[in-house]
């Protein structure tokens, strides 16, 4: 009990909210860099333009496709061989939006897509553009679908910043991770504290989803 | 890149071996505890539910990173010894099995309603009808999403680096901390990576059109 | 899908050929650092009396950010910058590599093999690899440690000196102290080594651990920069040698280890 007590002495407490802040403020600007970005690329997959959709479509599928360790450890030892030396927070932000913005790409695409074919030629044959059509009667009724499996996603994305504490970023799990390296007795109060916040914040978007779900079908 | 794959090899497909049968092992028992789970959350029964529900919001809302750490660290020092490997293992199939009852819960949904009635009224019992008529339906329906899972569990398996699980990442770290070239070092195990995922994925999808 | 078959041995063959490492310019660091009037140090975070991070501020305390704050007003003057950046025994030498912090001061072990790629100032410490085990464990040396389990952090050094060593001894490298620390408290190996600096820091955190064996290796710890910068570790070894003139350098090994027990911290005094 006295152990529990020590773990959450107020200097702790602090420094783990100190974490929580800096996870929220990733995950935050990540999800609003992702959803534009993702949102742009999954139309551009969606559109067929000649050999930009599919060079597109093929960058996508493979950052789908490799674990976001390797994305955040090219992100922050890669990108200086390109001039960009960023410190460990921007290095976390571009990492997650890079991964994040090739799942909400896709499913933007298959969105778009699950949006009845019908939709875009009777939008067409009343005089539409293409983009017309897109903007004013394919997307809106696509991103009413979507929302709930992007929420998810964006839920994903606030559990995957804390694989971000492999580059020392000071987020919840590597503050939690510097409380317990001091003290071995504060191992089984840091993970609880751990669980209960990441479930707090995440369970949290999950039921907004859920409602923003219900209330639009 | 040519370099360190020739001079790490061995260790590199030691690695790629750790990482198959850590994600196998993960599937398997994900795909059983998710689908009890699945019938759990809706099951006739109000405690099964709850249950179900439970334990599925549990382990969508806790990273994986966290679920696996407890493992290695913390219950060995209460409980019961285990070791990285199985750890990581643990942690992914718990986390996993998660998704997997989601996915076969919105499965069930999509064949129950007149299957069920229609089996029940031929005399069987509800756990009969949910056994023989409507779990096999479900699972040809969701067969496109659990591949997609398993391309997941591949990717996530990554985290064993973090717990000494020998997998590839934990290989990638080493080699890229002995030969100093770190980013040659992440684009073999980049590659190695996609070698399993990429076909998986696109094949998912070719299934996926197949049965739309 | 054949298309896609094709697109990737495009790509594949594509990093093949540009994934070849480029080193960073030839711009002199110490010009750098002058004209900014900062120096950009990485340091350790986890490793108490050489670079812990304090809870209270967030900020990396111990020995070695200590060096690093004494040696940016030798070089710099009293109106010099020192900022920190945190790095683990897998970051420090990429983060070096690419620029991202000046120089390194992170409990680095000077070896042949990173001479290759980076360049060191003489020592400015001189630790020794040792083992830290429990207290009731039968692990007398290291010559114990055949056949067993022993814990190291990735990146470091002391994980191939064991394998050296002990060959039949098992080895598995964790992320950083901290971790390395629990492991070895959940059973996960019998050992944890390291150097006795960082084994001693650990020790005196985690009673009923103790530092068993002596050293078995030499451990001079260097400030590192990056490979060819012998202008920056020249102004580096001139402010060590300043600082064990004026007794700098030994007020900051008593700040700091004169309170260990079982360290005999005099022995490091230097004059």
């Amino acid at each position: 009990m006295q152990n529990w007590i020590n773990a959450f002495s107020w200097l702790n407490v602090r420094f783990l909210f100190m974490g929580l802040w800096v996870t929220i403020y990733i995950s935050v600007i990540s999800v609003i860099l992702s959803f534009i970005l993702g949102s742009i690329l999954g139309i551009i997959r969606y559109s067929k333009i000649k050999f930009v959709s599919e060079i597109v479509g093929f960058i996508i599928d493979i950052i789908r496709n490799v674990p976001l360790l390797l994305i955040i450890f090219f992100t922050y030892f890669g990108l200086p061989n390109f001039g960009l030396r960023p410190e460990t927070i921007p290095a976390a932000i571009i990492a997650m939006t890079v991964f994040e913005s090739a799942m909400i790409a896709e499913i933007v695409r298959s969105g778009i897509k699950s949006v009845d074919p019908g939709q875009m030629e009777g939008a067409r044959s009343t005089g539409m553009s293409f983009v017309q059509a897109l903007w004013h009667v394919v997307l809106p009724q696509a991103y009413k679908n979507m929302i709930p499996t992007i929420i998810s996603q964006f839920v994903s994305l606030i559990k995957d910043t804390s694989l971000a504490t492999i580059i020392v970023v000071p987020e919840l799990m590597q503050h939690a991770q510097v409380i317990y390296g001091q003290n071995a007795n504060y191992i089984l109060p840091m993970f609880a504290a751990l669980a209960v916040l990441y479930f707090i914040v995440c369970f949290t978007l999950s039921v907004i989803g859920n409602q923003i779900g219900k209330r639009l079908s | 890149m040519i370099n360190i794959f020739s001079h790490f090899s061995n260790q590199l497909l030691v690695g790629l071996g750790w990482t198959v049968l850590s994600s196998v092992i993960a599937l398997f028992f994900s795909l059983i505890i998710g689908t009890i789970f699945a019938i759990m959350e809706i099951a006739p029964n109000k405690t099964l539910q709850v249950v179900g529900r439970a334990y599925v919001e549990i382990f969508r809302n806790i990273p994986l990173l966290v679920i696996t750490m407890f493992f290695y660290l913390v219950i060995p020092m209460y409980v019961v010894k285990i070791n990285g490997f199985t750890a990581g293992t643990i942690g992914l199939t718990l986390y996993t099995s998660a998704f997997i009852a989601e996915t076969v819960r919105s499965g069930i949904q999509s064949v129950a309603g007149g299957q069920m009635e229609g089996a029940r009224s031929t005399g069987m019992t509800y756990w009969q009808a949910m056994r023989y008529i409507i779990l096999p339906q479900a699972f040809k329906i969701v067969i496109p999403p659990l591949g997609n899972q398993f391309v997941n569990l591949v990717k996530n398996s990554s985290v064993l680096a973090f717990v000494a699980g020998f997998d590839l990442m934990y290989q990638a770290n080493s080699i890229a901390s002995t030969t100093f070239d770190t980013i040659n070092s992440y684009l073999v195990v980049g590659v190695l990576y996609l070698i399993i995922t990429l076909p998986l994925s696109y094949y998912m999808q070719h299934l996926e059109k197949k049965l739309a | 899908m054949k298309k896609k078959f094709w697109l990737f041995s495009l790509l594949a063959s594509l990093l093949l050929l540009t994934g070849c490492g480029r080193s960073l310019s030839d711009q002199s660091v110490l010009d750098n650092v002058k004209r900014t009037n900062t120096i950009s140090w990485g340091v350790k975070g986890d490793v108490k009396l050489f670079g812990l991070i304090d809870v209270k501020d967030g900020q990396q305390k111990g020995f070695d950010v200590d060096m690093a704050k004494a040696i940016t007003r030798h070089i710099l003057g009293p109106t010099g910058k020192a900022e920190f950046t945190t790095t683990t025994s897998q970051s420090r030498v990429p983060l070096l590599k690419n620029g991202n912090v000046d120089a390194v001061i992170a409990t680095m072990s000077i070896t042949p093999e990173r001479k290759k790629v980076i360049s060191f100032s003489k020592s400015y410490f001189d630790a020794g690899q040792s083992l830290l085990v429990p207290k009731n464990s039968p692990i007398h040396s290291v010559k114990d440690l055949n056949g067993k389990t022993v814990i190291g952090v990735v990146g470091a050094n002391s994980v191939a000196n064991v394998k050296k060593v002990a060959p039949k001894a098992r080895v598995i490298e964790l992320q950083d102290y901290a971790q390395a620390m629990n492991a070895l408290k959940s059973h996960q190996g019998d050992a944890l080594t390291t150097d006795n600096g960082i084994l001693f820091g650990l020790a005196v955190q985690n009673p009923g651990f103790q530092v068993r064996g002596g050293t078995f290796t030499v451990e001079p710890y260097g400030v590192a920069v990056n490979k060819g910068q012998t202008g920056f570790t020249e102004a580096v070894d001139k402010a060590v040698l300043e600082m064990q003139h004026d007794g700098e350098y030994n007020r900051l090994i008593k700040k700091w280890f004169g309170d260990v027990p079982g360290f005999k911290y005099k022995e490091l005094y230097r004059k």
